[in-house]
């Protein structure tokens, strides 16, 4: 089936690693910035475009587009490059894309050590990124993932901030069990389905007509939910995260928060709901409490006691798992269209924070929010947009956070009411440590210690190479919030798929 | 003249078969002789002559791949697709091993040619030794390709540690011939023996020791027989309890020797035994759990003890060890799973690749003292020789299992055969073994890329300041670096020959 033609999404994974390809062999310095931003607007660009005609082309069985394959030398494994786009994975392309292209430009813009390389390593995360949401071969998708987790420990082991050693080492152990863990359930799924290939759509309808027993999916889900869970900062599997982020480079926070968590989750949503719906019964309950208590009520508690901004943000996107969590766990289309929407809204949200928290940090000389205060009287830029993250984060309505918190909690009140109280009062606690933070670094009187920074160098507010990814991660919050169509009908159509399918046969 | 008979003759001439083998050992000899007739100064051109010579056999071999099949010399060897398959293989690792060998015998004084002259004819014994299909012609090659690797080790005979190893791989070597000779001849008395039924005379062929097992599963002696066999090969694949000389030899051999080692004489050690395994598998319910505690107990004890090693050739040594035990989790699955044969060759050759790369920059940065290489050596490595870190990086890479490097293709195959083979509980050791080597391979990446150079006083009086490498080897450690990355996702005719089988 491989072709020649227009491929969107081959040349979306394929910028970023051709240009790192390019950079690894010694392209001359003056170039190297050219090429990196070319490296990081196609895939964004690609993404749009196919957002933009996703509605419009024909669609192959479940509801799949821009369906392409390329032999890899393993057909024999059912193993090779098949690339499509359906309605779960169209808005997790686009996220990758934008928040890609914002991460980029935010490095580009900034004076890092050894700026080849890192911009090499982030170049091959994108990659990995697009490759990851435009598998439709599980071996891809996972392969792909990787591809963009390894980068991460390497940035964060090399231009980390404090404790960088000890946080790469941690981030890669835990990282790596998940890793392994989903794996083996992959491999469970690719085994034990009798389809003998890794093609999700030939899985699918392997396991429509004769679907795995109870026991084995049981199993297998198990293997999935813990392995996807320590991915995705499942309480009690989540303290990389705030370790990992707290000490991680801003754009590699960005791309790994803000995208390449959302791994796990689509992992779920995309292989493990569908072809395992009795495990995912059997498992609902045990992960809707444990997600409710430990990731929204527990990490809740423990991020409004954070001083230090970036391990607070960390912890916000632990907690916020916890929301994507319960949809999952309550099943739903209306649950789990709301945990598609969130993914794309947190992501969008804690990268900005990730950013801004950042260009904080330029200003103040310190992540200590005790040792911050005023900030916003000369950089009312910075604060507004820092606050308009923060309102993100909480989920108030025209942002799009809201549009994949809402659909939870209705989704949750048909599950199960006590849990949804839980839940709902975790928006109270991302209220309080959110505006808190907001108040302690930009409004009040300045510290004492602040005082003698500001004095030393006076906080500027921020210039065009810290607005450009800003904004653009704020209009898209914005664009999402007061159009959350745009995604929405794509991901209806998805996962209601199961009954078209079941017809077009 | 009547050319009838020399037309017989020519007819079955089998000698053909075994081309590469004979040119090897020609080339063998042919080195002796220009050493001696060559002018002095010429002399250090001899290696170059060996590795291009070799590369030439290699050309033959790949354009001869897809050659007819089949038995020769009264089936004693047997031209198959997986004997071509290792025929490029082991030549592969010579022309590498004489390439890191350049480099390495340049800093010691000791005798040049004779080095290369050994490794051809290790090389054309393991040739051999993976087409045998007999118990003679697997033993004679086995040896030969033993005792060309006793003088290897030992080859810097001025080191201590050297001299060590060199001692202690002889008396290992040596009991594991004896008790591989041990069960060979148990198996080939007690299928014999008249009053069994399938008895044979001829049992020290494969394909008659194999109907004789058939006709008598559960036979004591034979099953010893069997036992003792395993042991033997354990031994060469540095599996769990025979595994115990890896870590001192491969400190005291020379850095290219201890390269040989880990890949050739490893490989060959696993393609006998899967063809064996083929042999025994009437005695499945023997062979299995065998194979399976072993490769357990591999995993584990290579990994754990490779965590504490300051010493890089012990840490490669041990984590060699944990590699043969991913391996064996294959092994242990072929009586069920036909595709796990192909997955054990597929890790062989990412293993190939990927400890080749590690064995090239660990030559590059050896000192005077070949022995005394620390992980403190790497210090600094990323910036003082980005092309050698990063060869590092993909070496190290895929030997931990890491996409997009070739080393995770090559798990994730063995962890597919083991499943379909229904051995969950080995998968589980296999992936507490992954994430504990991750532990010791960063390790390695941060001394290469976190931390600073030690100051300007060098505390390590051996280890080399400079990173000049030589040009040939630069370009062996390119090519190998990116195979281990294509490899990785594009796996192209190797991956149709393995998944093949």
């Amino acid at each position: 089936m491989s072709t020649l033609s227009f491929d969107p999404l081959l040349i979306a994974v394929a910028a970023p690693l051709a240009v790192a390809a390019l950079i690894a062999l010694g392209t001359p310095k003056s170039w190297v910035i050219k090429l990196a931003y070319l490296g990081f607007a196609t895939p964004a660009a690609m993404a749009i475009w196919v957002w933009t005609q996703f509605s419009g082309v024909a669609k192959e069985s479940h509801g799949y587009a821009f369906v392409t394959r390329y032999a890899t030398g393993l057909d024999a494994y059912g193993i090779g490059l098949k690339l499509g786009i359906n309605g779960i994975s169209l808005p997790l392309f686009v996220l990758a894309g934008i928040v890609g292209l914002a991460a980029g430009i935010y490095a580009i813009q900034s004076n890092a050590e050894r700026m080849k390389t890192y911009l090499l390593l982030l170049l091959v995360m994108q990659g990995g990124l697009m490759g990851t949401f435009a598998s439709v071969d599980v071996f891809f998708f996972y392969f792909f993932h990787e591809l963009a987790l390894i980068p991460t420990f390497i940035m964060v082991g090399i231009w980390g901030g404090r404790d960088r050693t000890y946080a790469a080492m941690a981030m890669t152990i835990y990282l790596t069990i998940g890793a392994m863990l989903s794996l083996l359930g992959l491999i469970a799924i690719y085994s034990r389905s009798g389809a003998n290939s890794f093609d999700l759509m030939t899985i699918r309808d392997t396991l429509a007509a004769t679907p795995l027993r109870e026991a084995t999916q049981k199993h297998i889900f198990g293997l999935l939910l813990f392995g996807f869970g320590v991915l995705v900062s499942l309480w009690p599997f989540h303290s990389w995260a705030p370790l990992g982020y707290g000490a991680a480079p801003s754009s590699a926070a960005m791309l790994h928060a803000g995208v390449l968590k959302k791994f796990g989750l689509y992992g779920m949503i995309q292989i493990a709901l569908p072809l395992l719906p009795l495990g995912a019964a059997h498992w609902s309950h045990g992960l809707a409490c444990t997600a409710a208590i430990g990731n929204v009520l527990v990490i809740g508690f423990v991020t409004m006691a954070q001083r230090d901004l970036k391990q607070m943000v960390g912890y916000s996107s632990v907690m916020h798992m916890g929301y994507a969590f319960l949809g999952i766990a309550a099943g739903s289309t209306l649950g789990v269209g709301g945990v598609v929407m969130l993914m794309v809204a947190h992501g969008l949200s804690v990268s900005l924070l990730f950013l801004l928290s950042t260009s904080v940090y330029h200003r103040t000389h310190t992540f200590d929010m005790e040792q911050m205060g005023g900030l916003a009287q000369d950089t009312p830029v910075l604060s507004a947009l820092f606050l308009a993250a923060t309102f993100a984060g909480i989920g108030l309505p025209g942002f799009a956070n809201f549009w994949g918190e809402v659909p939870i909690f209705v989704a949750l009140w048909e599950y199960s009411h006590w849990l949804t109280f839980v839940a709902v009062s975790g928006t109270v606690i991302s209220a309080i440590y959110g505006l808190r933070a907001v108040a302690r670094i930009f409004f009040g009187p300045r510290s004492a210690a602040f005082e003698r920074v500001a004095a030393a160098n006076p906080p500027r507010d921020i210039g065009w190479s810290e607005r450009t990814p800003a904004f653009i991660l704020v209009a898209a919050l914005l664009f999402v919030g007061i159009w959350p169509r745009s995604f929405s009908t794509a991901i209806n159509a998805a996962l209601t798929a199961p009954s078209a399918e079941v017809t077009a046969k | 003249m009547d050319f009838s008979t020399l037309r017989e003759l020519a007819a079955g001439n089998t000698w053909g078969s075994i081309l590469p083998e004979i040119l090897l050992g020609v080339l063998a000899l042919a080195l002796l002789v220009l050493e001696i007739i060559l002018p002095k100064e010429a002399h250090r051109r001899i290696p170059m002559i060996s590795i291009v010579a070799q590369l030439g056999i290699l050309g033959y071999v790949l354009s001869t791949f897809h050659t007819t099949y089949g038995d020769s010399f009264n089936g004693m060897v047997a031209q198959t697709p997986t004997g071509q398959l290792f025929r490029v293989f082991f030549i592969l690792c010579s022309v590498l091993v004489s390439i890191l060998a350049r480099t390495s015998l340049s800093r010691q004084v000791v005798p040049r040619v004779e080095f290369y002259n050994i490794v051809l004819v290790v090389t054309g014994a393991a040739m051999l030794l993976v087409q045998s299909r007999n118990f003679i012609m697997l033993f004679v090659t086995l040896e030969t390709m033993t005792i060309g690797l006793y003088i290897l080790v030992s080859y810097f005979r001025s080191n201590a540690g050297t001299l060590e190893a060199g001692l202690k791989y002889l008396v290992m070597g040596a009991l594991s011939s004896a008790l591989l000779l041990f069960g060979i001849v148990l198996l080939y008395g007690v299928a014999g023996s008249p009053v069994l039924p399938g008895t044979t005379p001829n049992a020290m062929q494969f394909a008659a020791l194999n109907s004789f097992l058939a006709a008598n599963p559960g036979n004591f002696t034979a099953a010893a027989g069997i036992v003792l066999v395993l042991s033997g090969l354990a031994f060469k694949i540095g599996g769990f309890p025979f595994q115990i000389w890896v870590p001192d030899v491969y400190q005291g051999a020379p850095t290219p020797v201890t390269a040989f080692l880990a890949v050739a004489s490893k490989a060959a050690g696993f393609v006998v035994l899967v063809s064996l395994v083929k042999v025994f598998a009437p005695y499945q319910w023997l062979v299995s759990p065998v194979l399976c505690a072993m490769a357990a107990a591999t995993i584990l004890f290579g990994n754990l003890a490779a965590l504490k090693q300051h010493n890089v050739k012990r840490l490669i040594g041990l984590s060699g060890v944990s590699h043969a035990g991913f391996i064996l989790l294959a092994v242990a699955s072929i009586g069920t799973v036909p595709s796990a044969e192909g997955s054990v060759y597929f890790y062989l050759f990412v293993y190939l690749i990927a400890s080749f790369a590690v064995f090239g920059v660990m030559t590059a940065l050896a000192g005077a003292d070949d022995t005394n290489q620390e992980l403190g050596d790497y210090a600094g490595l990323g910036r003082r020789s980005p092309f050698l870190s990063g060869v590092l990086a993909c070496g190290l890479g895929s030997l931990a299992g890491i996409p997009p490097f070739a080393g995770f293709m090559g798990k994730l195959f063995v962890f597919v055969a083991a499943f379909r083979a229904g051995h969950y509980g080995l998968l589980v050791v296999a992936i507490v073994g992954v994430v504990v080597s991750i532990y010791y391979y960063f390790g390695w990446i941060r001394a290469a890329f976190f931390t600073d150079e030690p100051g300007a006083s060098e505390t390590q009086p051996g280890a080399a300041t400079t990173c000049s490498t030589d040009i040939v080897l630069r370009i062996a450690l390119a090519l190998l670096a990116a195979g281990s990355i294509i490899l990785g996702f594009y796996q192209g005719p190797l991956g149709h020959l393995v998944s093949r089988q």
